[in-house]
């Protein structure tokens, strides 16, 4: 029962930060300079063609009516089809999504690779080489720029070595450089994150309990403590992971990946209404979706949440 | 020979960085089935000396200068980290004072009892569970497997102490140090737990460090009691003996400010000053501050902890450390 009201609230509110977005997005757009009919026109053409134009994408309309139609496509999943290309926007969407999806994965778990262990050794052993090395890693990841570590690693291993393929888009191996420079600026978040919550968590009372039970080093830091320690962390993670399901605009123009990032960035040079609208909803939708996600998680691990 | 010493602490010294003396040579004994009560304000260097004996000390910034924790003929002291190991928990167990934070929130009470079980032990994950449910029946949380998984902030207080005990006692443990087990509780708790304390006390052979600030309660549980002030031992005797005749002041003074019923309504006496901070011992007998029976010898020298001829009924020794015993005492 207690359930049934979790996940009755939860869809509740997906709903309600769809109806939010899709408004805020809707007159955003239309306040933008720019118009689509314009640049699907081109530049000879007279104000008649453009207005036939904006007959027919509807844009012609009275702004109310415009709204209340886009609302009513909203809520059947429905955004239209392009200005620009004429395609159904959810056809769009979904060709790249996969790209985006793969990307943010081997992202975040290169990321948490590299983060999690190093974080939980900086903490065990502070102030020793791996902590120095771990922080060292964790202000480079913050001051880097991804794109600049993309094409860093693009030069070393692509260009000098011919470990991976310099461009393009086909199996797993396009997607390891790119993951690798998007992973590591979310890694140096987590490794924060995982060296101070297990810090905190081994100056608690129970684990001088833990001591006092007679337990190994071993038990009480990578068991009584470590359970502890992730719970903010998973929270943080997959937030992260949120966001890079948004897409990567600069990493997908570096490595040259049909994302979705590259998709809403063309349709936004194009002022391509429609695609913008339904690309920034879907991202919503997807971001609620992964907080959900997150959200059961946590509660699984973390007892206190469970019975709230 | 009556019985022998489980325990004997002799002279221990701990220092905190940078410079306080938070023990300054205590020497305790604790023997087979004692139910030892060590009394002290806070600050006095009570659950430091625990600490020591049970290897917990937080080193640095806390150190042992010098010293011997005496455990069953061995000086504790002297092992290697992974012998100490095997005894905390097995052989010294210990009762923390607020349950709601030395219990691990994020595991289940039957797992943190049962992982004791099967390091020390070596007991298989089913002979654990099945031990788990006796001694959660022992400690009165009922033995089904409702409270096994359980986490702690699903039990009520009194529960969590219950299980707290439950984890010390689990792997029979020859001494359980008692740090103040009923203080976070209120008075109705407090007395089940000082009578289930009292109850596995006698049913599994142990003997009890009980540290307390409270003589009340100590006087309940206890057999033999240790005054400690400003991290030294300035009066032991036995319970009877301590309680009809004090001889150091502080004890005397302590015994006044417990409440009686018989002198309802009557202002409590408290003693004047406080404990002094570990970084700046007075000189001489630490007391001397507070003392209403102070001199200049006071201030100037430090009296050694004495044995000292009592009444006729006394049994065993009865130690104090004061200048003026016999000589001098409080109206």
């Amino acid at each position: 029962m207690k359930l049934f009201i979790f996940l009755v609230k939860r869809f509740l509110r997906l709903i309600i930060t769809i109806f939010l977005v899709s408004t805020i997005i809707f007159f955003v757009i239309r306040v933008i300079p720019g118009d689509p009919a314009a640049v699907i026109a081109g530049i000879d053409a007279t104000d008649e063609d453009i207005e036939a134009i904006r007959a027919k994408l509807g844009i012609d309309k009275p702004l109310a009516l415009q709204y209340t139609e886009w609302l009513q496509r909203v809520a059947i999943f429905d955004f239209g089809k392009s200005m620009i290309t004429d395609q159904p926007v959810t056809k769009l969407i979904m060709k790249r999504f996969p790209v985006t999806l793969t990307l943010a994965f081997f992202g975040i778990l290169f990321g948490v690779i590299i983060a999690i262990p190093l974080g939980v050794i900086s903490a065990v052993k502070r102030w020793s080489l791996w902590d120095y090395l771990g922080m060292a890693m964790s202000q480079l990841g913050m001051a880097i720029p991804s794109f600049w570590l993309g094409i860093i690693l693009l030069l070393i291993f692509a260009v000098q070595f011919h470990l991976f393929p310099l461009f393009g888009f086909g199996g797993i191996k396009y997607y390891i450089l790119p993951s690798l420079s998007l992973g590591f600026a979310r890694a140096a978040v987590i490794l924060r994150l995982t060296r101070a919550s297990m810090v905190e968590e081994l100056s608690k009372e129970y684990i001088v309990t833990a001591k006092a039970k007679g337990l190994t080093e071993r038990m009480i830091k990578y068991k009584h403590a470590l359970k502890n320690a992730l719970l903010p962390v998973i929270t943080v993670t997959g937030i992260q992971f949120g966001y890079m399901l948004g897409g990567a605009i600069i990493i997908e123009q570096v490595f040259s990946l049909p994302g979705l990032g590259r998709l809403f960035l063309t349709g936004i040079y194009q002022r391509d209404f429609t695609l913008i609208q339904g690309g920034v909803v879907f991202v919503a939708i997807i971001f609620s979706l992964i907080n959900f996600a997150v959200d059961v998680m946590y509660s699984l691990l973390n007892p206190k949440i469970r019975i709230q | 020979m009556e019985e022998k010493a489980l325990l004997r602490v002799e002279n221990l010294h701990v220092t905190f960085e940078p410079k306080a003396r938070a023990v300054r040579g205590v020497s305790l004994e604790i023997r087979e089935r004692e139910v030892h009560g060590l009394v002290g304000e806070s600050g006095s260097g009570k659950t430091v000396t625990s600490s020591a004996v049970m290897g917990i000390l937080p080193e640095p910034p806390a150190r042992i200068n010098m010293g011997k924790i005496i455990f069953k003929g061995k000086n504790i002291l002297e092992l290697e980290e992974e012998e100490k190991r095997s005894i905390r928990g097995k052989e010294i167990a210990m009762v923390f004072q607020e349950p709601a934070k030395y219990l691990n929130p994020a595991f289940k009470i039957g797992e943190q009892i049962g992982e004791m079980l099967r390091l020390h032990l070596g007991m298989s994950r089913s002979e654990a569970l099945e031990r788990t449910l006796e001694i959660l029946g022992l400690v009165g949380l009922g033995a089904d497997k409702r409270i096994l998984n359980s986490y702690p902030h699903e039990l009520s207080g009194g529960m969590k102490q219950r299980a707290m005990i439950a984890m010390a006692i689990s792997c029979n443990p020859s001494l359980v140090i008692a740090d103040e087990p009923t203080t976070a509780l209120d008075v109705t708790l407090q007395r089940q737990i000082l009578k289930l304390i009292e109850k596995l006390k006698e049913s599994l052979n142990m003997s009890i460090l009980f540290i307390s600030h409270d003589l009340g309660i100590v006087r309940e549980i206890a057999n033999k009691i240790s005054v400690i002030y400003a991290g030294k031992i300035v009066e032991n005797a036995g319970k009877e003996e301590l309680f009809e005749k004090p001889l150091h002041p502080y004890t005397k003074l302590l015994l006044l400010s417990i409440p009686d019923p018989e002198k309802r309504g009557r202002r409590l006496k408290s003693i004047p000053g406080k404990v002094p901070d570990a970084s700046s011992v007075p000189s001489g007998c630490a007391f001397h501050p507070r003392c209403p029976i102070a001199e200049d010898i006071c201030s100037a020298e430090e009296p050694p902890l004495v044995p000292v001829k009592a009444g006729e009924n006394v049994r065993g020794l009865h130690l104090v450390a004061c200048h003026f015993t016999g000589k001098k005492w409080i109206e």
